[in-house]
């Protein structure tokens, strides 16, 4: 069989909107025979936690939509106008918008960050931890999911360097 | 529309983008050379990825059809 085709992608992002795209396209590459590897590095890096408490901000992103996870269809598609001074200064809002996307996303048939994670695993997918990234922010071996190999910047470029697909996500 | 025969079949319905595919996967791998997977699924993006995800693996798309909102797909494993 010919050579897999090699995906690489650095996830620097933890809100639980920036979580999702790393885990859904390394693991959406395995089921498609290809190789994945996904370099964790500054605010991704507590995606490898064995629990991930990612949460999004509507106040640092305009666009994102307000959705509401319950009532009739119509009630769901509108699109709350949230001013930005009650999304930065209601405490608890981003708690709140937190739990309105998991829901939303549950509702939708949308996996959990936890279930790709896994997914990604069972695939073979190589979670790398960026060893500066843990020494900067003081996170330890034993607060991560197993199965993660630890390394920096030349260990991601060995083998982006051979990738038809570098992501910086 | 034709019945086809299946070896073994798979409901994806009310899932979405990607765990369709990734559910396929995984069932195609526990199946023999030549079987048939039947995938019902209602994700609307099923329509193009699952003819992308057999062009790739090189597992074969036999048959595709819809039936309110219900896609079925038909796989051979190559």
């Amino acid at each position: 069989m010919a050579e897999p085709k090699k995906l690489a992608i650095i996830a620097s992002q933890g809100t639980l909107d920036w979580a999702y795209p790393p885990f859904i396209l390394a693991s959406s590459a395995a089921a498609m025979d290809m190789e994945a590897v996904i370099f964790f590095t500054f605010y991704g890096l507590p995606l490898l936690k064995k629990e991930i408490d990612a949460k999004v901000s509507p106040h640092s992103n305009p666009a994102m939509p307000m959705k509401m996870p319950f009532g009739s269809k119509e009630f769901q598609n509108f699109n709350w106008p949230i001013p930005n001074f009650v999304s930065g200064n209601v405490p608890g809002f981003d708690s709140m918008a937190t739990m309105l996307m998991k829901e939303t996303f549950k509702k939708k048939g949308v996996a959990t960050v936890e279930q790709l994670r896994g997914m990604c695993q069972e695939f073979g997918v190589r979670f790398i931890a960026c060893q500066m990234t843990m020494e900067v922010f003081g996170f330890e071996k034993e607060e991560f999911i197993d199965g993660v190999e630890y390394g920096g910047a030349a260990m991601f470029l060995e083998y982006a360097a051979d990738a038809n697909i570098s992501l910086f996500i | 529309m034709s019945e086809i025969a299946s070896n073994a079949e798979l409901n994806c319905q009310g899932l979405n983008c990607p765990l369709p595919i990734l559910k396929t996967k995984k069932a195609v791998d526990g199946m023999q050379a030549g079987e048939v997977l039947k995938v019902t699924a209602t994700d609307p993006g099923s329509v193009n990825d699952m003819p992308s995800w057999a062009k790739r693996t090189g597992n074969e798309l036999i048959e595709h059809s819809e039936q309110g909102g219900v896609h079925t797909f038909y796989i051979r494993k190559k």
